[in-house]
């Protein structure tokens, strides 16, 4: 099986403290360490253990920078056999749809089964993975939990339902899913890994690579714009317990059953 | 002996089996042979292994380990059994060697052993071989009706192995007895004609010989041979059947010692013999399979006499973790046995985690080396566990929990994911810096000592009051001292016993470079994980002290005066496994304790090179282990009954986990944690109030320096 997974590099959020920029549309970015977006890691997972089931190859795209390279890497370290970085100065300020509009260019280069992204961005909109699907006219299914593959070009997924459900669906290939963090368990990336993928080269498509005009993509092409970037204040919905520690247990205990996340 | 010519009788009843005894001796000899390249085919197949320098200190050892048995009377029932029957085996070799040679050739006498000679032997292998038999008696008698625990095998690690053990027991008193009963018949013979002595006074043989006297010649002579070819027979049994069990250490002990690592403080490389350029050849790292050992861990395999006192002492083990050294070891050999079989095809290259270990298993160990301190044959465990977690990290096997801090070493060069900037925050705090200035070394090269700091000192929030206190301490005695603040990563201590090489790599040659440039021309650290690092893993760096150290020789040098001890409290040392264990620093501590007037100091029952784990440091505060008990809490316990009430420790991770230990196991209030450097600071006798008060300082109890 041919399999494109879309993935993000992200500030890590577990290792950076987010502060705004002066200007206010922004984080500051200088001292931030980035990672692969978290969900995105699962999904090039569940990529790996799909392929040693039933073989195949994994390509992995971001839509970003030269800098982007590194989770590229990183996924090919863990197991991704190509990398494709969509790097283009037209791209930046796409909105969700340009986004999509470049990963439908990338797709269509391909022959791909089954393109899976992460459920969702830690800095996104969790919108790009139905957008794609939508633009390609695949079927589409996200918060994907578990993968099967079944013969004459089906699979057979869970998806999570908000209560703790899960829905099973077949759904036809080549399709689009997101998938959602917990459907596996990723593994490590050691040193070893990321230095033994340095030398393969990893191709770099712009807008005329993949048969973009800027009316499809870039900041012109956005209808949806960031105009305010900001922390909110701390609302009033925090209290904060003083009591005894067991006093506190005891509070914290029955404001959880009281909010019904204790049966 | 040299009588036995005389008596053509004695004579004509051995000739009887000239023909048996010489098949017998080939049998058994060609067995054996066998038997021993069979078990030398994994050790040709294993990994190459550095182990034939120094042969004068490798002598050494064999001297006091191997000959004078050093080890063994850290456990006294047991080790002096052993030791008696040691040298018993020692004292009879030659005596074995000569009865089987007399089978074939009546008249041989050992070169050296006639006449008085011959008799003082014989005294003394008639005593040796009555003490090895009631040994053995006493033995199996422990074995089996007092049955110390560490005998016992819990039933995750499989079944009991007391039948084995006390087969081949039993079969050393057969040997014992066969061999008393042939020399007995001869002197039974002899005595019947009057021309010889009797055997040694109150011995087996001698008993057997009273017994002998008796009867008539021809049934002697019947004794006689039955004796000799019961010993025959049980001394090839044995020699071919220990090969297939725990005995096989009385063969492979004496070169298991030989070929003892040396410098044990010191990790093996992930391939030996290759420099770290050539590591990016290597296709696979650590051990996966059987065959990735070294051939020296496989005879560590092959030696393992069973005692159980590595894992009696481990704490993973004792808290009810998967991880028991015993049962690593055990399991390894039943494996190469099973795999390398006598007769069948070799069946390698099987995954051994997952098969024989579990993930969990190999992850367990908290690297504190009691395990290894114990053995009395010298196994190595640190090692295998080490390329047992080098394999899983190269396959991507690697529990969540291990994940974020190993990409945020990566990323940012501390587990905790925080900013490099922030990492000399702890000397911003408010009453700690207008008193006591430290250096950025980062920013401005040039003081005497670098004060390494690592990573959980300058981050988490309770432990950067050690990193203060050091400060002040360094500050008070006049050091000129600093930090690299952001330049510093973490020392990688963990990062390299979990396994993860290159990351380790990359943060040595960091330190490495910003300890350089600093200048600095000493190193004090008050992490021991950090110590170890910079001391034994780094290579080429300024002379490291613990701070620990440090502070013993200024109390030398008549640099710190104290004030007097709290009257009510009691004080223990715990001793950190990487100060202590491995590196031998036990004393300096203890002196500085010592030093402090009127303090109460007692001793847990498990101290110094005995100390128990508090639950391991680094890495391992992230891992989620399956435990009955947490391993603190026994140590805290371990205090508590020792009688103090404030344990002392020389290192951070020992603070996280007794400190949680002590409120886990309701001691709150009862039972303190302190670190040496906190206490150290505390009672000083400065002039005035100095920094920060971390305690209240009286000033009643002020005296001048």
């Amino acid at each position: 099986m041919e399999i494109l997974v879309s993935v993000r590099r992200v500030p890590d959020t577990s290792e950076n403290d987010i502060e705004l920029n002066s200007a206010g549309n922004d984080i500051e970015r200088d001292d931030l360490v980035y990672s692969i977006n978290e969900p995105d890691n699962y999904a090039v997972e569940e990529a790996l253990q799909i392929v040693a089931k039933v073989g195949g190859t994994i390509s992995v795209v971001t839509v970003g920078a030269e800098e982007d390279e590194e989770v590229l890497r990183r996924q090919m370290a863990m197991g991704a056999n190509h990398g494709i970085l969509l790097a283009d100065p037209q791209f930046e300020g796409s909105d969700g749809r340009g986004i999509a509009s470049i990963l439908k260019g990338c797709v269509q280069k391909g022959n791909y089964d089954l393109i899976l992204t992460g459920v969702q961005a830690e800095d996104g909109a969790a919108q790009v993975g139905g957008m794609l699907a939508a633009l390609l006219d695949y079927p589409f299914a996200s918060l994907v939990t578990s993968i099967e593959v079944l013969a004459d070009n089906t699979l057979k997924i869970a998806r999570e339902i908000e209560g703790g459900n899960r829905e099973v669906s077949e759904i036809d290939l080549p399709c689009v899913l997101s998938i959602q963090t917990g459907i596996n368990e990723p593994r490590y990336v050691g040193m070893k890994g990321i230095r033994a993928v340095q030398s393969i080269p990893v191709p770099t498509y712009g807008a005329s690579d993949l048969g973009l005009t800027p009316a499809q993509v870039g900041a012109a092409a956005a209808r949806v714009t960031r105009v305010d970037y900001f922390v909110p204040a701390l609302g009033k919905g925090a209290r904060m317990l003083s009591g005894t520690r067991e006093e506190n247990a005891q509070e914290v205990v029955e404001l959880v059953a009281a909010k019904g996340g204790l049966k | 002996m040299q009588s036995l010519s005389a008596t053509p009788q004695l004579v004509s009843w051995l000739s009887q089996g000239i023909v048996l005894f010489w098949l017998v001796h080939i049998c058994g000899v060609l067995c054996f042979a066998y038997i021993v390249a069979r078990r030398m085919v994994p050790l040709m197949r294993a990994e190459r292994d550095l182990r034939f320098d120094h042969p004068l200190q490798r002598f050494h050892n064999v001297l006091k380990y191997w000959f004078a048995q050093w080890k063994h009377p850290r456990y006294k029932a047991a080790g002096i059994l052993h030791i008696f029957i040691f040298a018993g085996f020692i004292v009879l070799a030659l005596r074995a060697f000569t009865v089987l040679i007399v089978g074939v050739s009546y008249g041989f006498v050992m070169p050296g052993l006639s006449g008085v000679a011959g008799r003082l032997y014989e005294s003394i292998t008639d005593y040796a071989a009555t003490i090895v038999f009631l040994c053995m008696i006493v033995a199996i008698v422990r074995r089996v009706i007092f049955t110390p625990a560490r005998y016992e095998v819990p039933a995750r690690f499989g079944n009991s192995h007391k039948a084995d053990a006390v087969f081949l027991l039993s079969l050393i008193a057969v040997l014992m007895f066969a061999d008393s009963l042939f020399e007995a018949t001869r002197a039974a013979a002899l005595l019947q004609s009057q021309e010889a002595e009797s055997r040694a006074f109150l011995s087996l043989p001698w008993l057997l010989q009273m017994f002998l006297v008796q009867v008539s010649t021809a049934t002697i002579g019947g004794f006689c041979f039955a004796g000799y070819l019961a010993h025959e027979l049980a001394f090839y049994f044995l020699l071919c059947y220990r090969p297939f069990g725990i005995q096989f250490h009385v063969e492979t002990s004496l070169f298991n010692i030989y070929f003892a690592k040396l410098d044990r403080e010191k990790l093996k490389p992930v391939k030996w013999g290759l420099t770290d350029q050539q590591l990016d050849q290597v296709k696979s790292f650590g051990v996966k399979t059987f065959e990735d050992f070294t051939w020296k861990h496989i005879l560590d395999f092959y030696s393992c006499a069973d005692c159980g006192r590595c894992s009696d002492n481990c704490p993973s083990h004792a808290a009810g973790r998967p991880l028991s050294p015993r049962f690593l070891t055990t399991k390894a050999r039943d494996y190469a046995f099973q795999h390398y079989p006598m007769f069948r095809k070799v069946g390698n290259g099987h995954a051994l985690v997952g098969n024989i270990y579990s993930e969990d298993e190999v992850w367990s160990c908290t690297t504190c080396g009691a395990c290894e301190a114990e053995c009395p044959l010298l196994i190595e465990y640190i090692d295998k566990i080490v390329d047992l977690r080098r394999g899983l990290i190269d396959d991507g096997n690697v529990p969540q929990s291990l994940q974020k801090p190993l990409k945020a070493l990566e990323s940012r060069g501390n587990p905790y994911g925080k900013m490099e900037k922030k990492k000399a925050d702890w000397t911003l705090a408010k009453d700690f810096q207008p008193a006591c200035s430290v250096k950025r070394l980062d920013k401005e090269p040039g003081a005497e000592t670098l004060y390494f700091v690592d990573s959980i000192t300058s981050f988490d929030d309770r432990m950067q009051s050690i990193a203060r206190s050091t400060a002040r301490i360094l500050n008070y005695v006049g050091e000129d001292f600093g930090i690299l603040g952001p330049a510093e990563r973490d020392s990688g201590h963990e990062v390299r016993r979990f396994g993860e090489e290159l990351l380790f790599m990359a943060l040595r040659d960091h330190n490495s470079d910003a300890i350089k440039n600093s200048g600095a021309r000493r190193i004090v650290t008050s992490d021991p994980h950090a110590y170890n690092a910079l001391k034994n893993d780094y290579g080429h760096l300024p002379p490291v002290e613990h701070i620990s150290q440090f502070i013993a020789r200024q109390i030398r040098a008549g640099q710190l005066d104290f004030k007097s001890a709290d009257a009510d409290k009691v004080f223990t040392f715990h001793d950190p496994c990487y100060l202590g264990r491995h590196n031998d620093v036990y004393d300096d501590p203890r002196a500085v304790l010592d030093a402090i007037p009127d303090l109460k100091r007692v001793e847990m029952k498990r101290c110094r090179d005995r100390s128990f784990c508090c639950g391991g440091g680094g890495l391992m505060l992230f891992y989620e282990p399956k435990e009955e008990e947490r391993i603190g809490v026994k140590r805290v316990r371990m205090a508590a009954e020792a009688g103090a009430n404030v344990i002392v420790t020389g290192c951070p991770f020992c603070m996280v986990n007794l400190e949680d230990a002590v409120k886990v196991a309701g001691l709150e209030g009862k039972m303190s944690v302190i670190d040496l450097t906190e206490l150290v600071d505390q009672q000083i006798a400065r002039p005035a109030p100095a920094c920060e008060k971390v305690r209240e300082i009286p000033q009643e109890c002020v005296i001048g320096r």
